[in-house]
């Protein structure tokens, strides 16, 4: 129970003071959870970055969930789940009550005009990251090309089509070439 | 049924939500949009308000939307709902299926999402970019201006510094730069 409740102090202060989320709070989780509570090594730390970047969610879920379970089966996993979710929560559910009021200054919305255009350019510096990263072949090439003529179609025309659709479309076709070239992976 | 909506809106974003933060957005939009929870306005304040608290910015906004949309359950609801898929995902990772991950065929469906996903984020980056300089056909100038500042500033100054900026120092700058240009 001390463990448990030690888990879920550990991820309340991760997730107090992880602004901007992702990758900034991997240095805390190693620095809290590898070094000081040795709760894992940093190898497992390593892993569990790399499984969390291919799997779904924030980083700090993942790294919460994983650090959880590894060092107090399904209930510290729970713990440190809800104690790095919890901070933002109280936060964002307060900020929530007051927001609209806040938007009705004509300079703070100017200021958000200017914001506006930051998150463009932020969504598309990710996008072109995360393109360095994968494999490079004509599948892959075709996917991405599709992926991104059909959405651009889909928001040009605001079409009713989500783009969970294209990806599952998108799943199934390289699952399918996978089977046809023998299933051997190359 | 609202309750529903927000598990069922919810739990598709953590499921689909690839590639951090900002790679995250274009789905969250899709949705949020899709629902009519947010509008486009009221999502760009959102993502400026979770850069500047703590949390991951999809959490954030299942908070903010649950919230906004029906009270205390809602947000609650909204937030649990986004949660779960990565924590269900890890804990069959870590407990049961250590394998999985370098098993081939969940490579081969990998294979496929992440390129399209890629290919998603990509359009919606640029229809964003674009919309916002161009409202309604008519070139907007000061929105140019100030896009041609900070895409000048993300592309020079890793380069000049060795640093690269990071998204909340983007948008404080845009902040006051979209205070200042449009308020003249």
């Amino acid at each position: 129970m001390k463990l448990i409740m030690d888990l879920f102090l550990t991820f309340v202060k991760i997730g107090l003071f992880t602004f901007g989320g992702g990758y900034a709070m991997i240095s805390m989780v190693e620095n809290s959870c590898v070094e000081r509570k040795k709760w894992i090594t940093h190898d497992e730390m390593m892993a569990a970055v790399t499984i969390a970047e291919s799997t779904p969610g924030p980083i700090a879920i993942n790294a919460a969930t994983f650090v959880g379970f590894r060092t107090a089966g399904m209930a510290g996993a729970i713990a440190a789940t809800i104690g790095v979710v919890l901070p933002s929560f109280i936060i964002i559910y307060i900020i929530s009550m007051f927001l609209d009021n806040f938007m009705e200054l004509t300079i703070i919305a100017n200021a958000f005009k200017g914001i506006k255009l930051a998150v463009g350019l932020l969504i598309l510096q990710a996008g072109l990251n995360m393109a360095r990263h994968i494999k490079r072949n004509a599948l892959t090439y075709s996917i991405m090309a599709f992926g991104f003529a059909s959405m651009l179609l889909i928001d040009i025309f605001s079409l009713k089509f989500s783009s969970i659709a294209l990806m599952l479309m998108a799943a199934a076709v390289s699952l399918a070439a996978f089977f046809i070239k023998g299933g051997d992976g190359k | 049924m609202i309750y529903l909506d927000l598990l069922i809106g919810f739990f598709k974003v953590g499921c689909f939500s690839f590639g951090g933060a900002y790679g995250a957005i274009p789905l969250i939009r899709d949705i949020v949009l899709a629902y009519g929870w947010l509008t486009d306005e009221e999502l760009t304040y959102m993502i400026a308000v979770s850069e500047s608290t703590p949390g991951s910015i999809m959490v954030n906004i299942a908070t903010y939307v649950g919230s906004a949309k029906a009270g205390l359950p809602g947000s609650l609801l909204a937030t649990f709902a986004v949660v779960l898929p990565a924590f269900l995902i890890i804990l069959l990772l870590t407990a049961v299926l250590k394998k999985t991950m370098n098993n081939k065929y969940v490579q081969a469906l990998l294979d496929g999402l992440k390129p399209c996903i890629i290919g998603i984020i990509l359009a919606v980056g640029i229809y964003m970019v674009i919309e916002h300089c161009a409202a309604n056909g008519a070139a907007d100038i000061r929105a140019l201006l100030i896009s041609a500042i900070l895409g000048a500033l993300m592309l020079l100054l890793p380069k000049l510094t060795g640093k690269k900026l990071s998204p909340i120092m983007l948008i404080l700058i845009s902040a006051v730069m979209g205070a200042v240009v449009y308020s003249i």
